[in-house]
């Protein structure tokens, strides 16, 4: 085991370099699947004929399958039928359409939990449909669904380190290069990544927490 | 009021997602472009007017194998044998050694990154074999290797002699080398990692007696780590050639001419020299 | 569809299959019985213990917990193969969330249970084993079925120390065919094969236990 040489100067900006990719990747894909995963969540809620069941199967498919399975086939299987994408855009495609598949449901769990009697009421004092859900359920599904959100994106983020299977030059990856040059840098190494990963989800549900008490 | 919060929060989410959409889309157009530009390319054989148009060779390389492609974390550079012919290369087709961007491949990854269009050639320690040939195009001959095997120093095994069922052969999915040794030695078993990397570190951590792949790649791991050594005589050769999408034959025609002036005018025994350690063999 | 792949190849697919199912299943006990624990330790005793101990492993990469008991062990002086330390990980890293679940199923019971049993002579542990356990499991059902599916998925970790699981063989028979395509459809098709029938079977406990309460 070798401290000082694993955690060199070059060594550590390396797997900062890593960190970056992991971190962009982790952020736009947080986004693109909160959004997709709202309006899935919305469509299943509501029950829209054909449409709510379809999107019922096509989430459940893309839940039972696994996240490295649907990394590695955007990327390497998905161009057999033509549809290529880049490194970085095959990562963000794969975390997005597995990770919005979790929070749609999510989504339809807190908008499910709000009491009937009160859209009831907001449909008897003549508020429409589409406006019961966006003033009445929705601002109230939301906040009851931070505290699972953000472990999804924990998750998100923690999952990203699974794109070492197409080579994406994230935090992973790049710890394993480091071990690559040296075994002796192999526990220094991963444990090093581990408090970064750490530190880096931590602060999350430390933001998620305060988030919490100022909505709640 | 407690909601309008939320609401400010979601927009602002919104807007972030629209700008980060709207970025990726133009990334997308980017890839897909490079993209065109070779795939159209496999049925007019102009590949090499899209390079030039383009300006810029794209070329898949291992970045973790020393001696032919290996990334430095100091300098974020990788380097090599492949990567010095693969600047040839580029000087031939586009004027300038610089003209050209490297992407990682893996013995697993590289026939479908090129197939997809997203490299040009693969300048990989890629062996010309007979069922590759069905799937890409190989140059001529730009390396000759050997099979052989990666022990730890004091290992019992000394040679191809001494593998038996009972060995635990280490290798890279998708590389030859592990074809072969199931053939000399029925009934081995074999574990595959994603890359050479991966498959060294495991034999470090003891995971396998022998790591098994191309005598020069096993060379590079030894200077690495003096505790392990080759043993043996090369059991297989292992021509290397540069592989390109079928029917590119204008882009074979150019790496062939590289690689034939590089011969005659010295370079590639002086590539060979730097890394390799010696004059090739005539 | 290709579908000699799957025929040429079907014993490998199996092998994988069957990889990949021994490892959940070895996996789903170990963590069940790590998560137990914890989540004792958690309400009880070892607080800060049981929560150290979930903080850190959940906010880690499963990933990174797997290559620790790949690698960390030959600085020990032994190793562990793939599918050993695959499990071994899987086991640890699902373990601190279903000490979580356990812990919220405990919760939910009524404290007065706890003060009733031990007034009439049960000790703290006799009361755990055999009044609040047991209740406590029917509503951890769901979400240990929950951790299980996710288990099986991502016991294709596996693959990248070389576990012998399902992802593992793909890529032996992708390598060969130069079908990437139609050898992960049938991947997935596997995967579908175990995971499918639990998530339903989640889903009709689930209401049951709501129409219960």
């Amino acid at each position: 085991m070798d401290f000082a040489g694993a955690y060199s100067a070059d060594n550590l900006k390396f797997l900062l370099d890593g960190l970056y990719i992991t971190l962009i990747v982790a952020f736009v894909s947080i986004i693109l699947s909160f959004l997709i995963g709202c309006i899935i969540g919305v469509i299943r809620y509501s029950e829209v004929r054909v449409l709510s069941p379809v999107m019922f199967y096509l989430v459940e498919l893309i839940r039972n399958l696994p996240l490295l399975l649907i990394i590695f086939f955007i990327r390497f299987a998905l161009p057999e039928v033509g549809i290529k994408l880049g490194l970085i855009t095959a990562a963000i495609a794969a975390l997005t359409i597995f990770e919005a598949a979790m929070i749609a449901e999510i989504v339809r769990g807190g908008l499910t939990s709000i009491d009937k009697g009160q859209i009831e009421a907001a449909r008897s004092s003549g508020l429409s449909n589409m406006q019961t859900l966006w003033h009445i359920v929705l601002p109230q599904g939301l906040r009851r669904m931070v505290p699972p959100l953000v472990s999804q994106f924990i998750s998100l983020l923690k999952d990203t380190s699974l794109a070492v299977v197409i080579s994406l030059p994230e935090l992973m990856h790049n710890a394993n290069i480091v071990i690559g040059h040296s075994y002796s840098y192999a526990i220094p190494t991963l444990a090093l990544v581990a408090v970064i990963y750490f530190v880096v989800n931590y602060l999350l549900s430390l933001l998620s927490r305060r988030l919490e008490h100022r909505t709640v | 009021m407690k909601m309008s919060r939320s609401f400010k929060m979601a927009g602002a989410l919104l807007i972030a997602a629209m700008l980060v959409v709207s970025g990726c889309g133009n990334n997308k157009e980017n890839n897909t472009a490079g993209g065109n530009a070779s795939g159209g390319a496999a049925t007019d054989s102009k590949a090499i007017a899209k390079i030039k148009e383009r300006g810029k060779l794209l070329v898949g390389v291992k970045y973790d194998t020393r001696l032919f492609g290996l990334k430095d974390p100091a300098t974020g550079k990788v380097d090599g044998f492949d990567v010095d012919i693969s600047k040839a290369i580029a000087k031939k087709i586009l004027g300038d050694e610089n003209a050209i961007e490297l992407k990682e491949v893996t013995s697993k990854t590289r026939i479908p990154m090129l197939n997809n269009g997203e490299i040009d050639m693969v300048v990989a320690t890629m062996t010309i074999t007979e069922e590759r040939k069905k799937e890409v195009d190989f140059s001529d001959v730009y390396f000759q290797a050997g099979q052989s095997l990666l022990v730890k120093k004091g290992s019992p095994i000394t040679g191809l002699e001494s593998v038996t069922k009972d060995t635990k052969i280490l290798g890279s999915k998708g590389a030859t080398s592990i074809k072969n040794i199931k053939e000399k030695v029925p009934g081995v078993t074999v574990l595959e990692f994603d890359n050479y990397q991966d498959a060294f570190s495991a034999l470090k951590a003891g995971q396998g007696d022998a790591l098994t792949t191309d005598d020069a790649i096993l060379y590079g791991m030894a200077s690495q780590d003096p505790g392990f050594e080759v043993v043996g005589k090369p059991f297989t050769d292992e021509p290397y050639g540069i592989a390109v999408q079928k029917g590119n034959t204008d882009v074979v025609q150019a790496i062939n001419d590289t690689l034939a002036e590089l011969k005659s005018n010295g370079e590639y025994d002086a590539i060979y020299t730097k890394w390799i350690g010696k004059a090739p063999a005539q | 569809m290709d579908f000699s792949i799957l025929t040429n190849y079907f014993g490998l697919y199996m092998e994988g299959f069957y990889g990949t199912l021994l490892s959940s299943v070895l996996a789903l006990i170990g963590s069940f019985l790590i998560g137990a624990v914890i989540a004792v330790f958690r309400i009880r005793g070892l607080r800060w213990f049981g929560a150290v101990y979930v903080e850190f492993i959940r906010n880690i990469p499963l990933l990174l917990v797997v290559y620790i008991f790949y690698y960390g062990p030959s600085a020990l002086g032994f190793t562990l193969d793939g599918f050993k330390a695959g499990t071994i990980g899987l086991a640890v890293y699902t373990s601190a969330f279903i000490a979580e679940a356990i812990r919220a199923g405990i919760l939910a019971v009524p404290k007065g249970q706890m003060e009733a049993s031990r007034s009439s002579g049960l000790s703290y542990i006799q009361t755990m084993l055999h009044i609040i356990l047991p209740q406590a499991i029917k509503l951890v059902i769901p979400p240990l079925g929950n951790q299980f599916i996710n288990l099986i998925k991502n016991s294709s970790v596996l693959t990248l120390v070389a576990g012998l699981d399902l992802m593992y063989f793909a890529d032996g028979i992708s390598t060969e065919t130069y079908r990437t395509f139609d050898t992960y459809i049938f991947v997935a098709v596997f995967y579908l094969v175990l995971t499918l029938p639990l998530s339903y079977g989640v889903r009709v406990w689930e209401r049951r236990l709501q129409r219960k309460y």
